[in-house]
């Protein structure tokens, strides 16, 4: 798993740059290189959340147009690449989908710095990559559990219905997060 | 900016919903609300999201269309197809996502009352689920209800108490069908929630179920 790992965190370093080569230089070949890699999962994201193939087809060049489009507000110290894609399908898929508003949390007082802290880029890349690692390996009947909340198949209370979801390897990734919030505030 | 006294959060739950995009519209502002005054949530929130990260890095790919790329292109250059929203400034006592959706602060809040000195707001959202804002008079009790879906009720200012505990600024109750209660406002101040339901509230007496259609809860 560590060599996986260490092969994934390689990658998201090369994704963060390819975003911030966008954000700076619109460079169209870092796009492209995105592109090949995230828009097929993305659009395998939304076939298995339920939209048709044209409907993924047509989220999919959305969610990567507004990736281009906000690659300014791409904070790589608080989500990795993957992560951050994620939001960007997930609210598309709300919108044509469910056709609802998404009202997202306040945005913290004060705001992103424009060059994040490379050692909480690096932390945070751990951290999700030791997340993924933990899912991957998670027996199949409860990754299936949480795939089946992810791509919509259970309600909020079906979740809660759930006994054998893997809560304990959601929460030391978030006591990491909420040590670097406080650290950041002071 | 947070309140360092929660002591009542988002279930997990409901937080992998928020972070799968899956709730209700009203219970999503509930959530969303919550996690503006709450650090420890904000964190659980990104825990949650890296793993729809994961998802989508781990999950199956399926092909693109052969223009794929070029169209997006083509869509990039077209321009985003709105201006970007105002940034979000917080004022009066309300968090963005709330401000969002009652058009303003507190003092925009269009009230009605429905009796005995409480009233409420019925905020617009996505029919699967309603929200309102309640102001209870400090002291004042909103009558005993039973619930058939599920009930959240957020504190924003203020505080109530009920069979389960004391909830202040930031708590957020999670009631169920299990769970008949009264919430009382505290006797200190005045108290403001945010209320969202997936199902009519019932009401144990009868003039509150009489009322009930005309105050749209």
């Amino acid at each position: 798993m560590t060599s996986t790992n260490e092969k994934r965190e390689t990658a998201n370093e090369d994704w963060v740059t390819c975003i911030a080569l966008i954000r700076d230089d619109r460079d169209e070949r870092a796009f492209a290189r995105l592109f090949a890699h995230f828009a097929p999962r993305v659009k395998g994201f939304l076939m298995r959340s339920g939209s048709d193939a044209t409907q993924a087809e047509e989220t999919t060049q959305e969610v990567m147009a507004t990736l281009w489009q906000k690659a300014h507000l791409f904070d790589p110290s608080r989500a990795s690449a993957a992560t951050w894609i994620f939001t960007i399908a997930r609210n598309r898929r709300i919108d044509t989908l469910r056709r609802q508003r998404r009202p997202e949390p306040e945005d913290l007082p004060w705001g992103h710095e424009p060059e994040p802290d490379q050692a909480d880029v690096l932390m945070l890349q751990q951290e999700s990559y030791q997340l993924a690692g933990a899912i991957a390996a998670l027996p199949d009947k409860q990754r299936v559990l949480i795939e089946k909340a992810y791509f919509g198949d259970l309600s909020h209370s079906e979740i809660a219905e759930q006994t054998g979801l893997p809560l304990g390897t959601i929460k030391s990734r978030i006591r990491l997060a909420l040590d670097r919030l406080r650290h950041e505030m002071k | 900016m947070t309140e360092t006294t929660i002591k009542h959060h988002v279930s997990d739950a409901l937080m992998m919903a928020y972070s799968a995009g899956t709730l209700p519209e009203a219970f999503s502002l509930t959530v969303a609300t919550h996690i503006s005054m709450c650090d420890e949530c904000r964190a659980r929130l990104g825990a949650f999201d890296c793993v729809g990260g994961s998802l989508i890095e781990m999950g199956e790919a399926a092909d693109v269309a052969e223009n794929s790329l070029a169209a997006t292109m083509a869509l990039i250059r077209k321009g985003p197809k709105q201006d970007a929203p105002a940034p979000r400034m917080r004022s009066a006592g309300l968090p963005a996502p709330l401000r969002d959706y009652v058009g303003g602060g507190l003092n925009s809040v269009r009230w009605r009352s429905v009796g005995m000195g409480v009233k409420q707001a019925v905020l617009r959202t996505s029919p699967d689920a309603s929200a309102r804002l309640l102001y209870i008079p400090a002291g004042a009790a909103v009558p005993d209800h039973g619930h058939r879906g599920t009930e959240l009720t957020l504190v924003l200012q203020g505080a109530f108490v009920d069979e389960v505990d004391r909830f202040g600024p930031g708590d957020i109750e999670i009631a169920n069908e299990d769970l008949d209660h009264t919430p009382v406002a505290d006797i200190g101040a005045d108290c403001i929630c945010l209320a969202a339901t997936d199902a009519p509230l019932r009401f144990r007496s009868l003039i509150p179920r009489i009322a009930q259609p005309f105050l749209r809860i």
